[in-house]
């Protein structure tokens, strides 16, 4: 199927998977609101907990992902006309979907039992996880200034709500409040730099902007301020020091299947979106002169401050909000070196990021017994001899992150540093690795906890469970991590394709520096 | 024998049968009930290590090229291939890896008591992982191996570790991966000129060779490169993460430390260092700095080792000094000087590994590692301390046995390009008695005035057979060391050879005891002396019944004798 924006109709095609999960998302609400039983009113004493209304509602949730995750697949065989809509249909957005809808999926399994017990509302809950995701895609499709926003005020809007979601918790609460009151503060920044950049070039049209920039009828002065208010917005999303202030006390605070996917969805659309704007609109050799030096220190200032800040944390929420910080600056790496490896690499890290993080909060939620207590690393002493399934999981995914041979973070840490040694960044690499070597401490810290210290006490893992759909996500994602860490290839060719209907677009994406 | 081998295919399977075979029976001994998991292991490794006994035969002593390669492609898209291989360079360390793990699972039966399964498994995996070390020549596959033995080894410290036991496993694991991760960066570098150069994607060793460097990059690289495995040696200022580990780790991971693990390092210097960044290896200033950096290690080791109250961190501090002497041998640049690097490495993976099961026998025995807290146990434990002696002199170098050979062929091949640092050097030999002799006399020949030590246990037959060929091996070597310094040389003669061609410029411009090229002919006399000197009584030893490696001489001897 091609198709072809100047007919409206067609923008309905492109927005599929969107739409269908939007719509999927009042659908969840409803039920939520019309059914008979409220959540945790229902318990069974033997095995698992039948989880009530919520697990209707879980399962709900799940097939409207897949259902979207269908459109998703079914785009594949669509084409545009011209590459200038505001809607991308390329695989650049596609394969960033997958990495929205799996990381919504493992964020939905792993909350059946915390919503159970900490006697959230479900429909709520999980409804508002599909609109999060719904802007998160709309983020990575867009291809004009303007969407972008839409997309990101969605997605964001509902994770203020996600986190302050447990009214019963006044660290919800504040955690929601904090992020609020900073989100629309960074809101501001991006609108603005959208409005300068508007200013400077005539049009909200990402590919327009990149055809102003490179012909020179953009206006440099006017342009630089907003790549710097872009630059800061979109900093904030993806949480880069210095403005990454909020994101350790709402990660703490969230509830921890909201800590989950944010961590990992949220900075997956904003990173996709971040580099979309500024790989296909400041693409011009100029112009990266102007953002690449900001980026340079962003993201070495990035990785280096939040590993070391990551290394005295006790809490294992705020150990991974820190960790995700780090991240974030590995990430950045591949924004500043701006080539096609990069990009692909950048896809590629986000995927297994979204694995390997949802997967390690995955077993947070089960040592904490579904709610948010025992969360010091003193309370994984001698974890590891008493559940050792959960505890060679945990051990995988720490490993992973802190990119290990044999897992995917590896390979995925293999791939950030060839996009930087394509554009020559050698500095950038080795403190890259200084700071993953400094992060091995943090990661080892917890491997260390549960394995080599005893229980403090007799006895004191005995109520840790992983019900069976949290077991569900685990040997997903640990399968997966694995088999992207031992068999990369056919996850590295899928992130390479994906990047080039990016490449396509006859910016200077490729060889942009020597 | 070969006939044999062949039937079977030996040569296509064998390099990854040595790697796959350990992860096989990590599964296994973690399937097994508990009870039976040391069994199993034990075994399971026993047969790990007579297959890899077939490599002595397949391996051809005349080549020194790379030799059973077998390659897949595995990430095709980077040009990473999982191909493997071996030379006469790591031949030899595969076969001390598979031997060591045997002695090692056979010699923690008693020590380790709880969780054996999971003890086993890793201990499985640290030899797989080795092995890939030895075996890889695609330097992703290397990078890949070289950081998964970090994993097991940390468990291993950490779980079955003394008092200070995380401190130590920690400190351990960040240090190595210090130095690895740099290697990391420098192993990209080399791929992105490598991909420039040849217009593929590659990882390849042989590919990475043809890339040239300025001395600039070389430098750096060079720098990176033996950063790590410097850590990994340990040299000299880098190696305060080793007695640390060693007295904390349980005893069978004292013995794979001491044993193979520290060899991974000396092993990146002669197929990494050296081949891949020559005008780097050749410069004066770096030829210097790392044969003052090893002779420090040697005598600073030494001193260090000889005021020791713990006798596990007194052998500790003694393998420091052994690869002060590998580090001179190698930076020596001759082809004497690399055998015997490479002869120190075997017989520091057979003395001190011994070494540390006796010691290990000690502490299960009397729970104390205090050299004073014993007093003359020799009346009382015979065959101990026959077999503590015998060992404690190899290890101090004693002509006839295996120490001497590498620490003579290292300090000879020294002697011949740095008179002055060889003599220096040399002092470490006397320092090693001067440590070693004064623990064997406290702890066995002191008057027996310790009521507990008089009634201490002598070997039992499960620890004879640990240490039984292990000193049979070290008093072989020391007699006739020819069939392994045969199959060592054309592989170490291609390592100079490699570092002197590439380099004209270099050379030209370097002091003048480095300048003239040790002539080939006179070298291949001088490498065989020592050996030559002592074959009739070689032989003598040789035709003893019981030892080990019988058969592989008597096939090795009219070759020599054709070849010499």
């Amino acid at each position: 199927m091609t198709l072809d924006f100047s007919r409206n109709l067609d923008y309905f095609w492109a927005l599929l998977p969107e739409i269908v999960l939007s719509v999927w998302a009042m659908v969840v609400l409803v039920a939520g609101v019309s059914g008979r039983h409220r959540p945790g009113q229902r318990t069974d004493s033997e095995g698992d907990p039948d989880f009530g209304q919520g697990a209707t509602l879980g399962w709900l949730a799940l097939a409207g992902i897949l259902v979207a995750g269908f459109f998703n697949g079914w785009l594949y065989g669509v084409t545009e006309v011209g590459h200038t809509s505001m809607i991308a249909v390329d695989h650049f957005r596609l394969f960033a979907n997958w990495i929205f809808l799996l990381a919504g999926a493992l964020a939905i399994l792993i909350s059946f039992s915390y919503v159970y017990r900490q006697r959230l509302q479900v429909g709520e809950f999980y409804g508002l996880i599909l609109l999060a995701i719904t802007g998160m895609m709309f983020m990575a499709a867009a291809r004009d200034l303007i969407v972008i926003f839409l997309g990101l005020e969605v997605m964001s809007i509902s994770v203020y709500a996600l986190t302050a979601f447990n009214r019963r918790d006044r660290k919800s609460g504040e955690a929601g409040l904090k992020y609020f009151l900073l989100g629309a503060f960074s809101t501001g920044f991006l609108l603005y730099g959208i409005a300068l950049v508007y200013g400077a070039t005539g049009s909200t049209n990402v590919v327009a902007i990149g055809a102003s920039v490179a012909n020179g009828t953009a206006r440099t002065g006017l342009l630089t301020v907003g790549i710097a208010l872009l630059t800061i917005g979109f900093a904030f999303k993806v949480s880069a020091v210095p403005f990454h202030m909020w994101t350790p006390d709402v990660y703490e605070g969230a509830p921890a299947p909201v800590t989950a996917f944010m961590s990992a969805a949220v900075k997956a659309a904003a990173f996709v979106a971040f580099l979309r704007v500024f790989l296909v609109g400041f693409d011009a050799a100029t112009t990266y002169d102007i953002w690449y030096p900001i980026m340079w220190w962003l993201a070495a200032i990035t990785m280096v401050v939040a590993n070391l800040i990551a290394l005295v944390q006790s809490n294992v929420k705020r150990m991974l909000a820190y960790s995700s910080i780090a991240h974030a600056g590995y990430l950045l790496v591949a924004l500043t070196a701006a080539n096609a490896t990069a990009a692909a690499g950048m896809l590629f890290y986000l995927l297994v990021y979204t694995l390997m993080n949802i997967g390690a909060f995955a077993v947070v939620i089960a040592v904490s017994h579904q709610s948010e207590e025992r969360l010091q690393i003193e309370d994984y002493a001698g974890f590891g001899w008493s559940n050792p399934l959960l505890g060679v999981l945990l051990t995988i995914f720490l490993l992973s992150l802190a990119g290990f041979p044999g897992t995917g973070g590896f390979m995925g840490k293999i791939y950030l540093l060839q996009g930087a040694a394509d554009s020559g960044l050698w500095v950038l690499s080795v403190i890259l690795v200084l700071s993953t070597m400094v992060s091995y401490w943090y990661y080892l810290r917890v491997a260390w906890f549960m394995w080599m210290r005893e229980p403090v006490s007799e006895g004191q893992h005995d109520l840790v469970t992983a019900p069976l759909p949290m077991r569900l996500a685990l040997v997903a994602s640990v399968a997966l991590i694995l088999y992207m860490g031992i068999f990369p290839s056919s996850a590295l060719g899928f992130a390479q394709a994906s990047v080039h209907g990016l490449g396509s677009l006859g910016g200077g994406l490729l060889g942009l520096r020597p | 024998m070969n006939a044999i081998l062949t039937a079977i295919g030996y040569q296509s399977w064998i390099l990854h049968a040595l790697i796959w075979l350990p992860v096989l029976g990590m599964g296994l001994v973690l399937w097994v009930e508990e009870e039976r998991a040391k069994t199993v292991a034990f075994w399971w490794s026993l047969g790990v290590f007579v297959l890899s006994l077939g490599l002595w035969w397949v391996f051809d002593p005349n080549s020194g090229a790379m030799q059973l390669q077998t390659s897949a492609p595995w990430i095709p898209a980077w040009g990473i291939n999982y191909s493997l291989g071996v030379d006469g360079i790591s031949l030899f360390m595969v076969l001390l890896t598979t031997f060591t793990s045997v002695a090692a699972i056979l010699g923690s039966f008693n020590y380790v008591k709880q969780r054996q399964r999971a003890f086993y498994a890793l201990m499985l995996m640290l030899e797989a992982a080795v092995v890939g070390v030895f075996c890889a020549t695609d330097l992703f596959l290397f990078y890949v191996f070289f950081e998964l033995s970090l994993v097991p080894m940390y468990f291993i410290v950490g779980i079955w570790g003394g008092e200070r036991r995380i401190y130590a496993a920690i400190k351990f694991f960040l240090f190595t991966a210090l130095g690895s991760l740099l290697m990391l960066v420098g192993i990209l570098y080399l791929f992105f000129k490598a991909k420039a150069l040849l217009g593929v994607p590659t990882f390849a060793y042989a590919d990475l060779l043809q890339v040239p460097l300025t001395l600039h990059e070389q430098i750096w690289l060079f720098s990176a490169f033996a950063l790590a495995f410097a850590v990994k040696v340990p040299i000299f200022p880098l190696h305060t993460w080793l007695p640390d580990a060693h007295v904390e780790a349980p005893t069978p991971g004292s013995v794979v430390l001491a044993a193979v693990l520290l060899k991974m390092g000396t092993y990146g210097f002669f197929r990494f260092v050296l081949p891949l960044f020559p005008g780097a290896a050749m410069q004066p200033t770096v030829v210097t700095v790392m044969l003052t950096l090893g002779i420090a290690g040697i005598i600073y080791t030494a001193w260090v080792a000889a005021v020791q109250p713990d006798a596990k961190k007194l052998v500790a501090y003694t393998s420091v000094a052994h690869m002060g002497f590998v580090v001179i041998g190698v930076f020596a640049l001759t082809v004497n000087g690399l055998q015997g690097g490479l002869m120190v490495m075997i017989s520091h993976g057979l003395s001190t590994g011994a070494l540390f099961l006796l010691l290990g026998m000690m502490y299960e025995r009397r729970h104390t590692r205090l050299i004073d807290a014993f007093g003359g146990i020799g009346r009382v434990t015979p065959w101990f301390a026959t077999a503590f002696v015998i060992t404690a002199l190899a290890s101090i170098g004693l002509p006839g046995t295996s120490g001497f050979v590498g620490e003579f062929l290292a300090l000879l091949g020294t002697f011949e390009t740095h008179k002055i640092m060889a003599g220096f050097a040399a002092t470490g030999v006397i320092f090693a008695a001067y440590y070693m002799l004064p623990m064997v006399q406290k702890v066995f020949y002191n008057p027996l005035d310790k009521p507990e030590s008089r009634a201490m246990k002598d070997l039992s037959h499960r620890e004879i057979a640990i240490l039984a060929p292990m000193v049979a091996l070290m008093i072989l070597i020391g007699w006739y060391p020819t069939p392994i310094l045969r199959r060592m040389e054309p592989s170490v003669r291609a390592v100079i050879e490699r570092v002197e061609s590439a380099t004209p410029a270099a050379t030209a411009t370097s002091e003048p005891s480095t300048a003239p090229a040790p002539n080939p002919t006179t070298d291949l006399a001088e490498a065989r002396e020592p050996s030559a000197a002592r074959r009739s009584p070689g032989e003598a030893v040789d035709a003893s019944p019981g030892t080990r490696d019988h058969g592989a001489h008597d096939a090795a001897h009219p070759m020599t004798r054709t070849t010499s």
